[in-house]
């Protein structure tokens, strides 16, 4: 393991973004998983999607709880805070940072132990909350850094390393998400980047709560023949709805896609997602539908990846909360301090 | 039969009432309509862990003198609740006196012979001027208010001024109100004996408020420019957000009606002290309010910020413990629970405020030592200060100061070239600097985390890039000693050997303790701890005493473990008087207690002295 950062390389040729950023501008520092984790993919992936977004990479704010997973923040946008919290409890902090500092984007980086078992209360209630915020479950099954137990998202069935099987019904989060008001909803695989990093960007644009399952299979502790989570599972039953295409506001639009099926919904800042359908009868803007459709494939042992939902007009935890423009980290004395006048008056009514 | 008491401004009244029935009110006119006498009151409720129809009491303490702690023994009983009869019948002093419902006839052995009864057909009365069941049930209150204003000698007036602004906005209720206060002072005029307690004015209430010490800790952080409040109901803490709330909306609205402040009820305490943990690192002032059960469950969050070095507050609204315990009970019992919260080598600092004034001085004062210091900060108050009206000075602010934000590094710093390193001891004083998520393009962005981390927060398990941080976390701690309110002294008026040491609501108990003990020529020179850590002012009290008493409200000890364990001060120093059976300690308890073991002391030094 190192510890060392990367040297700071910018090769002429590399592609600059609308505000002048290269990739290199979104990297972190080396990561210290094992080689071929899915985690370090969606890293990756996250650092294609800020780039592509144009995103100042000191506006987002980076959020994770305790895992393999959860260490990830360190190793993408070096420039942007990130907060490390307790095991389970990212939700909380990041919605407390979001209350503070609402001018900022918000990334949250989680485990399905983290999620999924002890987190699934914070999971939960953040996603009614409607906090406006980008959440990430790097799904694979097991505990990773406690060294492969079974996690609550494990198939009933699946079988562990050493051969032992699961006898607990899995927690599907993304079903979770759907039912308990997420307003954009996605899954994903990590092998998967032209599917993962638009999924990402859409998340990061959209103004409420995203939330995006990424199947990423743990070489280490679930990548074996028996495991519904190794890489040739997933491949074997990877079944996308859609394929999208995320257009910001300031990107020209490119004409890559062969015309027939495509949709199209404008979200709050102006992007665009532009979608293919794969399968014809799903449409994405159905919170219900989306919620029957994928019950019924989870028993036919499928598993839905693409854009399984989005309401571009969703509210989010400020609107609810009727908060001032300003975020409430920059208000000032005069803003915070009422006038001594005004406690004379409280004192006058308490006689 | 002993001479029915005679006294003028020095009583005890005490309402045995039903919950849910509608007495607070106005047993709560009673208290202010003496104060607007100008006599001071304490006042409590005690009431149960439920809605409607369990006993509850409203104990009213009468003190031209103005000892405001609780007294002990009642001198008149308003008995309204037949459940809690017997024992209410049981608690009077000798010579006291008895208000109840005479519409029904008491057998003779429901009462005392010892004392006077007063019967007053309260129903009855009411029954003939109103129809509906719950105005029935509540004027009845208000009819046994008119029934005692008259025996006590509390002017009319007062109590018609206070109901017309109670119902303000409400105009319809005033007239009934007044007629259900009538029918009881009339009839009292008319039927009953005058007794020998007695109100008369007197000027001692002064520019004294009545004001329960969670409204005050509230309204402390408006002050304190808290912008963040996420919370879990618990009793006794919950009216602390709704005082924070209340007083938001009055005083942190824009010219458009959008709020300066966020309140968020969260799914637990866990969710909470996280959501301010997040507020409090992105540069919010945020707290959270609980009681000892939220405290158990904040202990990771705590430890991560004590490590990771983010600011947050917690208001501790104590109550009686372990476990669910007496959740409507008052005690000083989460002391050692908040000192050491979680696990590994961890400590935090309390303030401790003794009155709903100090609760809005150290609710404001919390988020600038937190801020600056980039820890928790418990307040510690508990059930008696915090859900109680006491009277006490009124809140003052001084229009020139400013917020303590700490050591915050800006965009400007950043662009001249300061240099960075999150847990960097720059200044000496072993406070780190920080920056705001989103601060500059490029500089001062670090990555916060409860793994161990070197001084530039990178991850590290290097055993000395570990205790260089834990090393310098003490030292913070030896920093704080000087930030956090120091203590109070009160010497006796003649040198003694013999100290006595106390804290938060124990205050009124013990300067009437102090008090009584001076009248019987007994010294004890006094400190009222005010912080957590403890200034050597603390320990030098100690070594100046050979004696010294540490009073507190719960059964182990641990203001006297927390002295032993940080000042190394010999346990058989402190000798402890413990008060935890859920109400609030008494100055007479303290006298006897102190007192008796002030004799056997003297009675265990006697042979020495005889050899
Ligand atoms: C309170 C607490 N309990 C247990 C642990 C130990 N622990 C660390 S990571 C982890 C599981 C992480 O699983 P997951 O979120 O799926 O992350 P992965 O490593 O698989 O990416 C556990 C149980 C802990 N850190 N804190
Ligand atoms: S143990 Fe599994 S999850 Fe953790 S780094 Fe290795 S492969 Fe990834
Ligand atoms: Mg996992």
């Amino acid at each position: 393991m190192t510890y060392l950062a990367k040297p700071p390389l910018h090769h002429p040729s590399l592609e600059k973004n609308a505000l002048g950023f290269t990739r290199r501008d979104y990297e972190g520092r080396i990561s210290t998983l094992c080689a071929g984790c899915g985690h370090d993919s969606i890293s990756a992936a996250i650092i294609q999607a800020c780039f592509e977004i144009d995103l100042a990479p000191h506006r987002l704010a980076k959020f994770s709880g305790i895992g393999c997973s959860s260490k990830t923040p360190d190793y993408f946008v070096s420039p942007a805070h990130g907060f490390n919290a307790v095991h389970g409890r990212m939700p909380s902090v990041l919605t407390g940072a979001n209350i503070a500092a609402k001018d900022l984007i918000y990334l949250g980086v989680s485990g399905d132990g983290d999620s999924a078992s002890i987190g699934l209360g914070q999971f939960a209630h953040a996603m009614r909350r409607g906090v406006n915020m980008t959440y990430i479950v790097e799904n694979n099954g097991v505990y990773g850094l406690t060294k492969g137990q079974f996690s609550a998202t494990s198939d009933k069935g699946s079988k562990a390393k050493k051969g032992a099987e699961n006898k607990d019904s899995a927690i599907d989060l993304v079903m979770l998400a759907l039912q308990l008001g997420a307003s954009y909803v996605g899954r994903s695989f990590s092998g998967d980047k032209a599917q993962l990093v638009p999924l990402i960007k859409g998340a990061l644009s959209h103004k409420g709560t995203a939330f995006i399952d990424v199947i990423s299979p743990c070489v280490a502790f679930n990548n074996h023949v028996g495991s519904t989570k190794s890489f040739d599972y997933v491949r074997a039953h990877n079944e996308a709805v859609n394929r999208m295409d995320v257009i910001t506001p300031r990107a020209p639009i490119r004409a890559d896609y062969e015309p027939g099926e495509l949709k199209e919904v404008r979200q709050h800042d102006g992007s665009i997602l532009r979608f293919r359908k794969l399968e014809d009868d799903y449409d994405p803007s159905r919170r219900n539908a989306a919620l029957a459709y994928l019950g019924r494939k989870a028993m036919a042992g499928e598993i839905v990846t693409g854009l399984l939902y989005v309401d571009p007009d969703a509210h989010d935890l400020h609107d609810a909360l009727n908060t001032v423009e300003t975020p409430l980290n920059k208000l000032t004395d005069a803003d915070l301090v009422p006038p001594v006048s005004a406690l004379e008056k409280i004192n006058a009514g308490l006689r | 039969m002993p001479k029915p008491i005679a006294a003028t401004n020095d009583f005890v009244v005490k309402f045995a009432n039903v919950n849910g029935s509608g007495s607070a009110s106005a047993n709560g006119l009673f208290a202010k309509a003496i104060l607007r006498m100008g006599v001071p009151v304490g006042a409590r409720n005690i009431f149960p862990s439920n809605i409607q129809g369990l006993p509850t009491w409203y104990e009213v303490r009468v003190s031209e003198a103005g000892w405001l702690g609780r007294r002990g023994g009642v001198d008149l009983m308003v008995a309204m609740n037949p459940q809690t009869w017997d024992a209410d019948v049981k608690g009077i002093e000798p010579g006291g006196y008895i208000l109840y419902d005479s519409s029904k006839p008491l057998p003779a052995s429901k009462f005392r012979d010892d004392i006077t009864l007063i019967g007053a057909p309260l129903t009855e009365l009411i029954a003939a001027e109103f129809i509906n069941p719950r105005e029935r049930q509540l004027f009845k209150n208000i009819c046994y208010i008119g029934v005692i204003a008259h025996l006590l000698g509390i002017e009319p007036d007062l109590v018609k001024q206070l109901l017309t602004d109670e119902f303000k906005g409400k105009d319809k209720l005033i007239q009934p109100n007044f007629k259900a206060f009538e029918l009881g002072r009339a009839y009292t005029e008319n039927n009953i004996a005058p007794i020998g307690l007695k109100l008369r004015r007197a000027d001692k209430v002064g520019d004294r408020i009545f004001v329960e010490g969670n409204e005050a800790a509230g309204l402390g952080a408006v002050y304190g420019g808290a912008t963040f409040c996420a919370w879990y109901p618990i009793t006794p803490s919950t009216s602390l957000a709704e005082g924070f709330e209340k007083h938001c909306r009055a005083l942190r609205k824009d010219g458009e009606g959008k709020s300066r402040y966020a309140i968020v009820q969260a799914e637990d305490e866990i969710a909470s002290i996280g959501m301010v943990m997040g507020a409090g690192w992105a540069g919010s002032r945020a707290f959270t309010c609980t009681s000892g059960p939220g405290i158990s469950l904040m202990n990771e969050f705590v430890g991560f910020s004590y490590y990771a070095e983010v600011p947050a507050v917690i208001f501790d609204v104590q109550r009686g413990g372990p476990s669910t315990g007496m959740p409507t009970r008052t005690q000083q019992s989460d002391l050692l629970l908040a000192a050491y919260a979680s696990h590994g080598d961890t400590k935090h600092p309390m303030l401790f405020p003794a009155n709903p004034t100090e609760c809005f001085e150290f609710g404001a004062q919390a988020f600038d030592l937190a801020d600056f210091f980039q820890t928790t900060v418990f307040v510690m108050l508990d059930l008696d200060i915090g859900m109680q009206e006491w009277l006490t000075a009124p809140f003052k602010w001084d229009e020139k100061r400013r917020l303590n934000r700490g050591k915050v590094l800006s965009y400007e710093h950043l662009e001249q070239g300061v240099p960075f390193g999150r847990y960097r001891d720059v200044d000496g004083d072993a406070v780190p600097y920080r920056t705001y998520p989103g601060t500059h393009p490029s500089k001062g962005a670090y990555f916060t985390r409860g793994s161990s981390h070197d001084k530039d927060a990178r991850y590290s398990e290097r055993g000395e890039d570990y205790t260089e941080g834990m090393e310098r976390l003490l030292r913070k701690w030896q920093t704080m000693k000087s930030h956090v309110p120091a203590p109070i002294r009160k010497n006796a008026n003649k040198r003694t050997p013999d100290g006595v040491i106390y804290f938060g609501s124990t205050e009124p108990a013990m300067d009437e303790a102090l008090a009584a003990f001076e009248a019987r020529g007994v010294h004890l020179d006094a400190l009222r701890v005010r912080a957590f850590p403890f200034q050597d002012e603390v320990f030098e009290f100690i070594r100046s005493h050979e004696q010294v008493f540490v009073v507190e409200q719960n059964r182990d000890a641990q203001l006297k473990s927390l002295l032993v364990n940080e000042g190394g001060v010999h346990p058989a120093r402190l000798v402890s008087v413990l008060h935890y059976d859920g109400t609030p300690i008494t100055a007479r308890f303290i006298v006897r207690d102190i007192a008796d073991k002030l004799k056997a002391g003297q009675a265990a030094a006697a042979p020495e002295k005889v050899k």
